[in-house]
């Protein structure tokens, strides 16, 4: 069975590749759908795979800048990449991040910030999931009060509707944001972008797994074009991000690839099975990987509580991570997979 | 709205000049930040007893991190979307509609 591992040059190990793509595709298909890096998943898959942890997080970034182009390309296709949004978010994401991590890089100068980073995160995936199951919650209320007055709910209401709020701020300059169907102070984006930007900078991550959310209940976005328009930052900010750490050393390029083979066909089946799967369910089922995440962190916490437990509660939260993203791109596959069959159905039927 | 628009748009539009003009400056800024005294761990392949490309490929990691880093940056992007269009085609192949979406919900 020599020939399923690889070795990898810079860091020096041996890697079983089938599960380096595998992975890939796990992450890719997620990452595809949710909008996301999500480097929540691959930095623990990759190091139960045996890489050294310095070369986890920079091999992770590099294989998201180019999947994460992909699902970019393929929601562009669909029209559901706002790129004016996109490139106004984007000043804000990156003044927010340098706040952010220069603050993280200050509080570390004081004291040990490991444990209060962590909690802060589990108090936001806690506080975006309540978000994103009231909201579904809501929107069910008024489908209910609808049905009973023998209405039915119009296709575009949403249960939260906190960004009409906000677009009633008319602080110059306005913008139109055509693809999103929004016209909104220029400020709403900066000021969402540079918050999102800020949580990303001070708790280490990318920023996909709340920019998502964010751009649905701040700004108003369509969850699709939420979708398109995050990968269009992930993709950019994951090839500075590849870059950096590449120049830093800590990219093996070889794994990369391999993994790459898998998330670029990945992701566009995610980005694909958008096609066939309502807003509202994306919403449900990124709000089953948020908790999915918080457990994992939670359980990461109580290992530190906990020292005679740690292995225990440690590998806990890597199977609850990994076991989330199998689950997850299998129900993303069969959806894609079902709605693909039915679209050739439809498409037979009128030929 | 008027009178609003008047009255701020001077110093909304510098605050706007300023953004931009902060993100220009954003690399600089960075590397300010950056400091100098922490030491960086330098991380070297051992290139012994690798087979020919493993070894090109090593050896470039050791000599510049800056070809390094070139190549990833050139590669991720060109292999992505090179995948990405095969994946494409057979969806395309297969009869899927790669174009365009129904936009019906929120």
């Amino acid at each position: 069975m020599d020939w399923m591992y690889v070795f990898m040059p810079i860091a020096g190990v041996y890697i079983f590749w089938p599960g380096l793509i595998i992975l890939g595709i796990g992450v890719g298909v997620i990452g595809g759908f949710f909008g996301m890096g999500g480097a929540w998943m691959v930095t623990p898959g990759l190091n139960i795979l045996g890489f050294p942890m310095a070369f986890a997080i920079g091999t992770d970034i590099a294989h998201m800048a180019g999947k994460s182009l992909i699902s970019t390309m393929r929601h562009g296709k669909f029209g559901n990449v706002d790129y004016k949004l996109g490139l106004i978010m984007l000043v804000g994401t990156i003044v927010g991040f340098e706040v952010g991590a220069q603050m993280v890089m200050w509080l570390e100068r004081l004291g040990n910030v490991e444990k209060v980073v962590r909690w802060i995160y589990l108090v936001l995936l806690i506080l975006i999931a309540w978000m994103v199951f009231h909201d579904v919650s809501k929107r069910k209320q008024k489908e209910r009060e609808a049905a009973q007055q023998g209405k039915q709910v119009d296709a575009l209401t949403t249960g939260i509707e906190w960004h009409k709020t906000f677009h009633k701020i008319k602080i110059p300059p306005m913008v139109h944001l055509n693809v999103a169907g929004i016209y909104c102070s220029a400020w709403l984006p900066i000021t969402v972008s540079f918050l999102t930007g800020w949580l990303a900078g001070i708790l280490g991550i990318g920023g996909g797994l709340i920019r998502m959310p964010s751009l649905i209940y701040f700004i108003g976005c369509p969850t699709h074009v939420a979708v398109g328009t995050d990968l269009f930052e992930v993709a950019i900010s994951g090839l500075y991000g590849a870059a950096t750490y590449t120049y830093k050393g800590r990219t093996e390029l070889v794994a990369a690839i391999i993994m790459l083979i898998g998330a670029a066909v990945g992701a566009q089946v995610g980005s694909v099975a958008t096609k066939y799967i309502k807003g509202y369910g994306i919403r449900i089922a990124f709000g089953i990987a948020v908790i999915a995440c918080a457990v994992s962190i939670l359980l990461k916490l109580l290992a530190k509580f906990y020292p005679a437990y740690a292995a225990l509660l440690d590998n806990s939260a890597t199977v609850v991570i990994l076991g989330t993203v199998g689950l997850l791109s299998l129900y993303i596959i069969v959806a894609f997979v079902i709605g693909a069959r039915k679209e050739l159905q439809a498409k037979k039927a009128r030929a | 709205m008027r009178s609003f628009w008047n009255t701020w748009r001077r110093p909304l539009k510098g605050i706007w000049v300023s953004i931009w003009g902060g993100l220009m400056m954003m690399p600089a800024m960075a590397m300010a930040a950056g400091g100098g005294k922490v030491e960086q761990m330098v991380i070297v392949a051992d290139t012994r007893g690798l087979p020919p490309w493993e070894a090109w490929w090593a050896n470039l990691y050791n000599e510049s991190h800056v070809y390094f880093t070139i190549v990833t940056v050139i590669l991720i992007p060109v292999i992505g979307v090179i995948f990405g269009s095969i994946a494409d085609f057979f969806m395309a192949m297969i009869g899927i509609d790669l174009k365009s979406r129904d936009l019906a919900e929120h």
